[in-house]
């Protein structure tokens, strides 16, 4: 009982640290916290697993996490998609240690107990011993609710969850927006970088929110640009805006001339981009698919943050993964289009090597100032962090949502709210 | 064709000079080691060797390079500011293939970082393909091929 109480305490704590415009430092800090945090936030509700051309045939599959538990992603031989717990459910080995690729079994390599790509235990040694015991059908390996909108796919520990469409509620529009950069070719993940960070996953939470720090941390990046370039990425007191979408996500529209990758096709190919323009009319391509293309080879002007793990950020994927409570993974997830011209693809694999990932011109910078969030968050016994950036500035959207200045914190206010309602939940008991 | 041994000796005085430079900062100098058409490779996927069409941690031509180092020198870039230095062992040099055009050599790398008063090591194995010229070699390509490419890296401000 009094652990109960210790527990409910603990809560009510966490809740109680996010207020309007601002959060407490031991957000990021306190273990207590973070356990509390995998149970209510990630193990209970959507959280992004995959894309499905990660996974584009009967057999394929990937492995992911949902916060700290494993899971894997497959599609079986009816094209139908599962997330299934990745543990034997006879003495608990994963069953899957690759990071893809195709199979037709997941076998245990502890007592060769094997399982369809659906999760139904398909045939164990020496079964006989079980005769009366158990049902082979009562043994799949755990499944997880699954659903997808757009090729993202989605997983939930929560039976009880609404629907995912329903959970992304306002942020339809903006994924929508956002796969038109195939180019007229579906979207297609080309592959991925991966580094980590000693520091808590909110620091990256908030960060795909945060134009304020673009030109200051990423002041190395902008100078390696060309001009017009760089007038592109000067937007801190251009049109733009974040919007809270509802549901802890939200879009911050740095660009607003590329928000819609489909429309405004007759502007000329920036200097920047002729020389794939050039390679993709040397393989055949007719001057409106040209532009087409080379207008998707941008990426969107905008971020779209998906709470709790998930941005579709200008031109990729950012998935973040709570480790522990002072370690975070996160992966950057370079995107392209299926079928799409080679020189297409290319380029924006290169564009994606020149910001993301750990050896990019954008991202080591990124990593040292949340390396240095975490360290401050040790300073002081009660200090707090800031998200009130443009409180005084706002007015409602045209969908009808609060939105602020491009480098307000909006959309950190309200990611913090569903994370505050998530955590205060169950105290009313 | 040189014998074995002289051409060793110059493949692993190369090397050792290119990780010299780079270890001292020596960025400038290391740039003029490289040919117009050379690339500076870190593969994230290391089955992959079709580079161009997948996605690297790092494929830099000469334009890429340039900027790179420009990024590590300029004073605008925190984290370069932020890592204190490299020390990096290169051994096993070994020649693969040895033509009068072009030298491909491997070899084993262990960088070591030093980061905010921690210690970073990356083992590698490092494939050049070099082209001797009346000045010495010239890089025509570096593959760093990192054990660890595909998990999960700290971020790198310095040149492997």
């Amino acid at each position: 009982m009094s652990e109960l109480i210790e527990m409910q305490n603990i809560s009510l704590k966490a809740a109680e640290m996010v207020e309007e415009g601002r959060v407490h430092k031991d957000l990021y800090s306190n273990p207590e916290i973070f356990e509390e945090e995998l149970d209510k936030v990630f193990n209970n509700t959507w959280v992004f697993v995959g894309h499905e051309s990660e996974v584009p045939e009967a057999g394929s599959f990937k492995t992911a996490y949902i916060g700290r538990q494993p899971v894997i992603l497959s599609r079986d031989r009816k094209m139908n998609l599962h997330v299934l717990q990745n543990r034997c459910r006879h003495r608990g080995a994963t069953v899957c240690e690759a990071r893809k690729g195709k199979t037709k079994a997941f076998t245990c390599p502890y007592h060769g107990w094997g399982y369809g790509l659906d999760g139904s235990l398909r045939a164990l040694p020496k079964p006989e011993e079980y005769d009366g015991v158990f049902d082979k059908n009562d043994m799949p390996l755990e499944s997880l609710r699954v659903e997808t909108y757009q090729g993202m796919v989605f997983a939930t520990f929560n039976d009880g969850i609404e629907p995912l469409e329903d959970f992304l509620g306002g942020a339809k529009k903006w994924i929508d927006l956002f796969m038109k950069q195939g180019g007229g070719y579906p979207v297609k993940v080309l592959g991925e970088h991966r580094f980590n960070f000693p520091g808590n996953w909110k620091i990256q939470l908030e960060n795909t929110t945060d134009a304020y720090h673009f030109p200051i941390v990423h002041k190395s990046f902008v100078s390696s640009l060309d001009e017009a370039t760089a007038d592109i990425f000067d937007f801190l007191d251009g049109e733009g805006f974040v919007e809270d979408l509802g549901n802890g996500h939200s879009v911050m529209v740095m660009i607003p001339q590329l928000v819609d990758l489909e429309e405004d096709l007759d502007q000329p190919i920036p200097e920047r981009f002729a020389s794939l323009a050039q390679a993709l009319r040397d393989e055949g391509k007719s001057e409106d698919e040209v532009k087409k293309l080379v207008r998707a080879a941008h990426g969107t002007g905008f971020n779209l943050n998906l709470f709790p793990n998930v941005s579709c950020s200008m031109a990729f994927f950012r998935v973040l993964r709570p480790v522990s409570v002072g370690e975070t993974e996160i992966q950057h997830v370079a995107l392209g289009g299926e079928g799409a011209p080679t020189a297409f693809n290319r380029k924006r694999m290169r564009l994606h090597e020149h910001f993301q990932g750990p050896m990019g011109f954008g991202t080591p910078d990124d990593g040292e100032a949340w390396e240095r969030v975490q360290k401050g968050a040790m300073a002081g016994t009660d200090g707090w962090i800031l998200v009130n950036r443009g409180m005084n500035n706002l007015h409602e959207s045209k969908d009808g949502n609060v939105a602020g200045a491009v480098c307000s914190e909006t959309g950190m206010r309200g990611a913090y709210r569903q994370y505050k309602k998530m955590m205060a939940a169950g105290e009313e008991k | 064709m040189k014998s074995n041994t002289e051409l060793l000796a110059q493949v692993t005085e190369f090397i050792g000079y290119e990780a010299d430079l780079l270890d001292h900062k020596g960025y400038q100098e290391w740039l003029s080691l490289w040919t117009d058409s050379g690339l500076y490779i870190v593969p994230a996927d290391l089955n992959e060797t079709d580079y161009l069409n997948t996605l690297n941690l790092a494929l830099d031509d000469a334009d890429m390079r340039r900027m790179r180092v420009a990024r590590l020198e300029n004073g605008e870039s925190v984290s370069a500011l932020s890592v204190g230095n490299t020390v990096r062992m290169m051994s096993r040099v070994r020649v693969l293939e040895a033509g009068d055009d072009v030298v491909i050599a491997r070899c084993a790398m262990t960088l070591n970082e030093l980061r905010h008063g921690k210690l970073v090591t990356y083992p590698a194995n490092v494939e050049y393909t070099l082209k001797p010229t009346s000045d010495g070699f010239k890089l025509e390509q570096k593959v760093v091929k990192l054990l660890h490419a595909d998990g999960f890296l700290r971020t790198v401000s310095f040149i492997f």
